[in-house]
């Protein structure tokens, strides 16, 4: 799988919407499933699938799909 | 103008500055109110308050919190309401409820991991949670137990419940998170009531031991349930420190009316007002101020609400200012003690006048 697919499939799996529901439109509080409760889950599954922890800073920052993105590649991951 | 804020530590700003600084925000916030919500500028009229005038931070009218569990009190449009928060009465009990907008809720969030990582430290801890998984379960309507606990979750990681979904002890993966994370130091979280009825009487009764010489657990929601079986702050952390080592406790004050701004108790075991947040102590007969020293009522001014009118409030908790700018923790703001409620809970004052019309 490819970084961009694992970052997808983490959406899925973490906020529990299917697939074409993730995309650049994508934000918090956009759809029901990502509210804070859903956030601290893509967090936790985003942090397992890529072997990374965010800062308390970055998780507050971590406000779109997009934003997201940015955010993974101060770890080292790119998407 | 709370942009500034993020950028400095948040115990920083000293008596002169702060006057300054709140003086300004109270003015912006007090005007956006009075134009967004209704009843709040009806209250301002009655009140003959010139709201447009800039006025000291405590002479800016305050609100009974029973208001926002008596009527609505939004000033956003409901397009632009994100969350909606209640506080956790007891079944009967009328609920306050609390409409966030974006900015809001996400000020909330920056503000409490900003005053909490002053104790916490920077790193994110593993982070055990004496309560159940149940609190956070209803998304629609969240309680004020529920946001507390995704609150301080953004310090955390390997987010545990310690307590299964009947509220029972679940000692076996207690023991594992312990286990996992030997090394490290550990954060715990609850509510002052759950942890004592749930975590530490088990322990206490089953002649229990689990070694929390490591861990720092910070509590909240008041000791007002403990009060019968006469366990004060002194009593609570000895009694923890008997059954599990633990020896960093810190106390915190703050309600769902103003969640974000909470007050924290330092290691001297005072409450700080922080650089978001002032309190001032009102004489239950007249509302006058109380000077240092004085017992009254607990006015709480936050400078996060910008959805409700929630910036000013008066609760029903009896207080008394120790100082300011003087903590040998050396941390600004004015500490204050809390004494509990104040008997019979009734403030009558502007919702008097809110009344009316």
């Amino acid at each position: 799988m490819t970084n961009l697919e694992k970052y997808k499939k983490a959406f899925v799996d973490a906020l529990g919407i299917a697939e074409d529901k993730v995309n650049e439109e994508l934000t918090y509080q956009s759809i029901v499933n990502w509210d804070s409760v859903g956030h601290m889950g893509l967090v936790a599954e985003l942090e397992e699938v890529f072997d990374i922890m965010m800062e308390t800073d970055d998780i507050i920052d971590f406000s779109s799909y997009e934003k997201g993105k940015e955010i993974l590649k101060k770890y080292g991951v790119e998407i | 103008m709370l942009e500034e804020l993020w950028e400095r530590p948040p115990f920083s700003m000293d008596h002169m500055e702060k006057t300054q600084f709140f003086k300004k925000r109270m003015q912006a916030l007090t005007i956006k109110h009075a134009e967004g919500c209704e009843a709040y500028g009806r209250l301002l009229d009655n009140l003959h308050f010139p709201f447009r005038e800039i006025h000291e931070v405590w002479d800016y009218p305050f609100l009974p919190v029973r208001l926002f569990k008596e009527s609505k009190l939004q000033s956003v449009p409901d397009e632009e309401v994100v969350k909606t928060m209640t506080s956790s009465g007891t079944s009967g009990q009328q609920v306050s409820k609390i409409y966030l907008d974006r900015t809001t809720a996400s000020n909330q969030t920056k503000a409490l991991v900003k005053i909490t990582s002053e104790f916490l430290g920077k790193k994110r801890l593993p982070m055990l949670i004496i309560d159940s998984k149940n609190v956070v379960k209803n998304r629609r309507l969240f309680s004020a137990r529920g946001a507390g606990i995704l609150g301080f979750s953004m310090l955390g990681y390997d987010v545990t419940y310690a307590l299964d979904e009947d509220m029972k002890l679940d000692l076996d993966v207690v023991k594992a998170f312990l286990d996992k994370h030997r090394e490290e130091t550990i954060f715990l979280f609850g509510f002052t009531f759950m942890i004592w009825e749930h975590f530490y009487k088990p322990l206490s009764d089953g002649k229990l031991f689990l070694d929390l010489s490591k861990g720092i657990l910070l509590h909240g929601g008041g000791f007002k349930k403990l009060e019968a079986q006469a366990v004060d702050n002194d009593t609570y952390k000895k009694e923890l420190n008997r059954v599990c080592k633990i020896e960093h406790i810190y106390n915190y004050y703050g309600m769902v009316e103003q969640t974000g701004s909470i007050f924290m108790e330092c290691e001297c075991g005072r409450l700080h007002a922080s650089n978001f947040s002032d309190i001032f102590i009102r004489n239950p007969k007249d509302f006058s101020l109380c000077q240092k020293g004085e017992k009254g009522l607990i006015q709480l001014v936050s400078m996060l609400p910008e959805s409700y009118p929630g910036h000013s409030i008066l609760s029903e908790d009896v207080g008394e200012i120790i100082g300011e700018d003087d903590c040998p923790c050396g941390r600004c703001g004015k500490t204050f003690r809390i004494y509990g409620r104040i008997k019979q809970a009734e403030v009558r004052g502007c919702s008097d006048t809110y009344e009316r019309k």
